[in-house]
């Protein structure tokens, strides 16, 4: 889809027929919510105010029960990211493994800040807490992979490696 | 003090995580012997195996189990807390991707034990590899019909949000909420997740009910103190030698964890201070490290033995900003609910922090004491109490440190 473009909010009927799946596995349906908000992640690559009102009516939901599920979450992003999301660990095990060396190092081979994309719409940066791989600090999280026992040459040849 | 391996013996083999080799290694036999046992009969064997949870808490298990109402009519849910976060701490994460069916196993037999037929496994939503590996085992599980036969399991994964590590949250966010712990009373035990009786337990305790169950209560109990049993796993990290997670009897004692498992201190350095059992833990200094790692021998030093994460500092580590990275972490995880932990969090951060730039005041440090004081205890959750650990040793036992950065 190009960018700008109106994005159609909507899952597949396979994708309806898996919502229904999910929450036939809880007690209360609602008990979905999460994952099925995981499921509008990966397909509409973020979630906005639309994708919110869409899957509350998904689940017989006030789109404002929603929203404060999704705002209070750090992995739903309200904003398309880039195409890849670089989340660093600031956390004290990593930072006492020079951590905040690997953030000024990334901040300079992408040009940005965390909490920025960069211009092409390649990286997104994020500086988090605990990601619990503590024994191969300092590490960060890049999409599905951790990265592990970081020095500035690995992160420059894992930041070649994004496409 | 080595020991016998017993939730790490199979962590050298690159396919631990299959049900192949679980089964080779005694997988499952602990199951078959728990059919044959009556409920109260298992809840007993692990009541006297004083296995205590390893989550953070370090509450008895089989006491907590037997909070269940014996003739409850409705659904009992068992709920696994895998929403692993305390920094510093990464043994769940290994037991989720190593040994996965240790997990299941183990969920089985506690199952049985408080007449439970569905199981939710709460997953932080970072931990995508460990989520997929537990994933496939559950899938082998219900292959192999140890699941499906009056017992299921559902995966379920987080989004990113420390404080789901904590039971109610985690029930809140189980629910499709946001994940605000609850008040309590009503324990989890008489109205947890959905409404019904819940036992919410950490991935590490259940791993152990197999165990049990195949070399007896006695067994276990005898491998640590005389109110704690068996192993557990340090996660060890910071300024050490060879950061990793080491399983040991709980009575190891601290120096023995850092200097004969972990190699002692990075280039032979000074050791500083330790944080022995994640970062909510208070602080303990370079003299205070003759201490049993076990729930009691921890609390007896004025810490807590948490979730087992020991990170290290050496003497070229800052104090001050070790606290500003903690104090952080407490500042962005409160979950807003309650007046003095979603304040104090805020504040404390910001005092640390300017502290640390060379801009704090003479009176901070007594103001930092003094607000964190007075906000433990006055929380719906123990976040706060949590925060307060840090916050309190941090300045009492390197004040010196703190005021040196003061201007004068």
């Amino acid at each position: 889809m190009s960018e700008g473009a109106p994005v159609a909010t909507k899952f597949t009927d396979a994708q309806l027929a898996e919502v229904r799946r999910l929450q036939a596995l809880y007690p209360d349906p609602r008990g979905a919510l999460l994952p099925v908000l995981h499921m509008a992640q990966e397909t509409f690559g973020y979630v906005s105010l639309e994708t919110e009102e869409y899957v509350a009516g998904l689940f017989d939901l006030s789109p404002a029960h929603v929203h404060e599920v999704v705002t209070f979450y750090t992995l739903y992003f309200r904003e398309r990211p880039g195409r890849h999301v670089v989340s660093v660990c600031h956390n004290l095990s990593c930072h006492l493994a020079g951590a905040s060396g690997i953030i000024a190092h990334l901040k300079k081979r992408l040009g940005v800040s965390p909490g920025e994309t960069t211009d092409d719409g390649r990286v997104t940066l994020l500086s988090v807490e605990c990601l619990c791989a503590c024994e191969a600090a300092p590490m960060m999280q890049v999409d599905d992979r951790y990265e592990l026992n970081l020095t500035p040459a690995k992160v420059d040849q894992i930041l070649e490696g994004l496409a | 003090m080595s020991g016998e391996a017993i939730l790490t013996r199979n962590f050298a083999r690159s396919d631990s995580h299959t049900l192949s080799v679980y089964r080779e290694t005694g997988g499952y036999q602990a199951w078959a012997k728990a059919q044959a046992m009556e409920p109260a009969a298992i809840l007993e064997e692990v009541k006297r195996s004083n296995l205590r949870g390893l989550g953070g808490a370090g509450f008895p298990t089989g006491t907590k189990w037997s909070f269940i109402p014996k003739n409850h009519a409705g659904p009992v849910y068992l709920v696994i807390n895998a929403d692993e976060g305390e920094p510093g701490t990464f043994k769940d994460r290994y037991l989720l991707e190593r040994d996965p069916h240790a997990l299941i196993e183990g969920m089985l037999i506690a199952a049985r034990a408080v007449r439970c037929a569905t199981a939710f496994v709460y997953i932080r939503g970072e931990y995508v590899e460990p989520w997929r590996r537990f994933t496939a085992a559950v899938r082998e599980a219900y292959e192999a019909r140890y699941l499906g036969n009056g017992f299921d399991i559902v995966v379920h994964r987080g989004a990113g949000a420390y404080i789901c590590g904590e039971e109610t949250g985690l029930i809140s966010s189980l629910e499709g909420k946001k994940g605000w712990p609850k008040l309590k009373p009503p324990f989890p035990a008489i109205k947890g997740a959905f409404g019904a009786p819940t036992v919410v337990n950490n991935v590490e305790t259940i791993c152990q009910v197999p165990h049990i169950l195949n070399r007896g209560a006695e067994w276990f109990a005898g491998l640590g103190t005389k109110t704690q049993g068996g192993t557990r796993m340090y996660s060890v990290s910071g300024r050490v030698a060879r950061p990793a997670v080491y399983e040991a009897p709980v009575s190891i004692t601290l120096r023995q964890l850092i200097y004969e498992r972990a190699g002692g201190v990075t280039g032979n350095g000074k050791l500083k201070a330790v944080v022995p059992g994640g970062s909510s833990a208070a602080i303990l200094a370079a003299h205070e490290i003759d201490v049993t790692m076990d729930v009691d021998g921890l609390r007896n030093a004025g810490t807590m033995a948490g979730s087992a994460g020991v990170i290290v500092m050496d003497e070229t580590v800052s104090i001050p900003e070790a606290l500003m990275v903690v104090a952080r972490f407490y500042a962005h995880e409160s979950c807003g609910q309650c007046t003095p932990c979603r304040e104090s969090t805020g504040w404390i951060y910001k005092m640390t922090r300017r502290i640390v730039e060379r801009k704090g005041r003479k009176e901070d440090l007594d103001t930092i004491l003094d607000v964190a004081k007075r906000g433990a205890g006055t929380t719906i959750c123990a976040f706060y109490d949590g925060a307060v650990g840090p916050y309190i040793s941090y300045i009492e036992k390197f004040r010196g440190e703190f005021e040196a950065l003061v201007p004068k």
